[in-house]
């Protein structure tokens, strides 16, 4: 080692080792606390956020944990994630549907009382809340499926009728009975998780699961050829000539479907 | 230097000031602490409401918030603009540690202070080495890493490992395995490194540290000229490099501890037999001019 190769005052030689290590160490540290911080991002399906909440991702860049909703909900039904559970991002407020539902109140308080937007204030109708969607996630339990009238989940929904029908349709187990399937309309559910709270069977039939699990999506491009059409009141593509559906059945000239086939026998007493 | 540096530290000033004297600035402090926490306690334990919330973020008597400046920084580099009622109580946390001193945050409020001074007192009684000791800056450097990350990943990203709300957040609404990392503070301050979380690595003391840098409220070495260099305040500081440019300045020189790093403790004053610090304001740069005993002595010979 010679002067002359090492001119550096060591100071200034100092000063740039120590700055070196300190930005390699936080580059470290940094690297293992953004991994934390991504590994934080994973919501469990049955952890539901506040109504109003932002998307995940903006929820957990204004969020400050501050647990003021949670204090402010009249019915309990939120708390804050504790750390070391394997649930939503430490401090974080969420609510478990089956433990304790939404209760949709009217006037919102824990959106009323987030400081700082992460329960979006534009949330001024407790209907439009959009905390997950409803699904009838097993249908070979539900009872209204075993063509019984539990109709539980239905009846306790808080937006009845719209959110949840019941759609009437034919029971081929006993033969003449109906079937009243639970049937979630997604644009008015809310998802505040009442109807898998009341579901009487020991695990929810119906359960309410974050959008990102619960929806399909349409593509953009798809058209509704027959919305485009009513929008136009014509035909979109001129010319096209309207034949009759040719039905098979009896009243037609056409017993059997093009392609199909007619019954090789007939039922002994059958009329036809 | 005198046989009275071998002396335990504080016991001149007990001697002198009584136990209490020598314990006031200690005293009122640690009653501070259990104040700050009772307020958030009153809710949960006792059902009353006055205060709502936690450090994070807080309301009191359903008209004050009140908002932890750095998460809320956090928050905005993190791309969100927080709302209006957030950034209200940001503003008044910031206006009154600048005016009373950001490290006042330190050690007052923090529920983590007496974490860490019952590891360094733990310490002390085991005599154990000082043990690593990162550069005081190296704060600052976590502080920007933290920054840089919550912009990076777009979270407030110090709230996933913070001891602080960690364990306010513990005790307020339910504590988990929070207390692990409170543990893992104590252990890190008694075995690993003497006084290393709050004064070297934690990057809530460097923030706040930087929000009090010229604030009003501060220790001066006022009666500096009765020094009798016993070193009790040296070892009681958690931050002794605040005190050698207002205690040993030469004459003209401000003896007001000017350092941001310097928390308001008052440990200090407390220790000190022959009342050399007192608490006053940046601009007081008065200095009582009658030498002490010792310091006369020290010169004649």
């Amino acid at each position: 080692m010679s002067v002359t190769t090492h001119s550096m005052s060591p100071q200034r030689r100092r000063f740039l080792i120590d700055t070196a290590r300190m930005a390699g160490g936080c580059a470290v540290a940094g690297s293992a606390l953004a991994y934390l911080a991504r590994d934080a991002r994973a919501l469990p399906a049955e952890a539901l956020r506040p109504p109003g909440a932002l998307d995940e991702e903006a929820f957990l860049s204004a969020c400050i944990r501050c647990g003021l909703c949670v204090r402010d909900c009249p019915y309990g039904t939120l708390s804050l994630a504790d750390l070391g559970e394997d649930g939503p991002a430490t401090g974080t407020p969420y609510f478990t549907a089956r433990d304790v539902p939404c209760e949709m109140c009217d006037d919102i308080p824990c959106v009323a009382a987030c400081p700082t937007g992460a329960l979006d204030p534009a949330l001024d109708d407790i209907d439009d809340a959009k905390m997950g969607t409803a699904v009838l996630v097993d249908q070979e339990n539900c009872l209204n499926f075993l063509g019984l009238r539990c109709d539980v989940c239905y009846r306790v929904c808080p937006v009845i009728d719209k959110a949840i029908t019941l759609e009437a349709s034919h029971n081929p187990r006993s033969g003449h009975h109906a079937l009243f399937a639970p049937t979630v309309h997604a644009d008015h559910c809310t998802g505040c998780g009442v109807c898998e709270k009341s579901c009487v069977l020991p695990e929810a039939a119906i359960k309410v699961l974050p959008a990102r699990l619960a929806r399909g999506s349409s593509a953009d491009h798809y058209r509704k050829g027959w919305e485009e059409k009513d929008a136009k009141g014509a035909p979109l593509v001129e010319g096209i000539i309207d034949l009759p559906d040719r039905l098979p059945g009896p009243g037609t000239d056409n017993l059997a479907t093009p392609g199909g086939f007619e019954p090789a026998f007939k039922l002994p007493g059958a009329s036809q | 230097m005198s046989a009275r540096t071998h002396l335990a530290v504080g016991q001149e000033a007990i001697e002198a000031k009584g136990w209490y004297g020598a314990h006031r600035y200690l005293i009122l402090r640690r009653a501070s602490q259990v104040f700050f926490l009772l307020l958030f306690l009153l809710g949960p334990w006792f059902g009353i409401w006055w205060v709502t919330g936690n450090l994070a973020g807080s309301r009191s008597f359903d008209l004050l918030p009140l908002t932890d400046p750095l998460i809320l920084l956090q928050s905005v580099v993190a791309g969100h603009l927080p709302g209006l009622t957030a950034l209200i109580g940001a503003a008044i946390v910031v206006a009154a540690y600048a005016l009373i001193g950001g490290r006042v945050y330190c050690s007052w409020v923090c529920p983590i202070n007496p974490v860490t001074d019952a590891a360094h007192w733990l310490h002390d009684k085991l005599g154990l080495p000082k043990g690593w000791q990162p550069k005081r800056a190296t704060r600052y450097w976590i502080l920007g890493t933290v920054l840089a990350v919550s912009a990076l990943t777009g979270t407030i990203a110090w709230e996933l490992l913070n001891p602080i709300t960690m364990l306010h957040r513990g005790l307020v609404f339910g504590m988990g395995f929070a207390w692990a990392l409170v543990a893992a503070v104590f252990l890190f301050d008694l075995v690993v490194s003497r006084r290393g979380w709050c004064g070297h690595l934690c990057p809530v003391s460097a923030f706040y540290g930087l929000l009090g840098v010229k604030s009003l409220l501060r220790v001066s070495a006022v009666n500096r000229a009765a020094c009798d260099d016993c070193m009790d305040c040296f070892a009681v500081c958690p931050e002794n490099q605040v005190i050698s440019p207002a205690l040993r300045g030469k004459p003209g020189q401000s003896p007001v501890i000017l350092s941001p790093d310097c928390t308001n403790c008052g440990r200090c004053i407390d220790v000190c037999s022959v009342d050399v610090f007192a608490f006053t304001h940046r601009f007081d740069t008065r200095v009582t001019e009658t030498p002490a005993a010792g310091r006369t002595e020290q010169t004649a010979a």
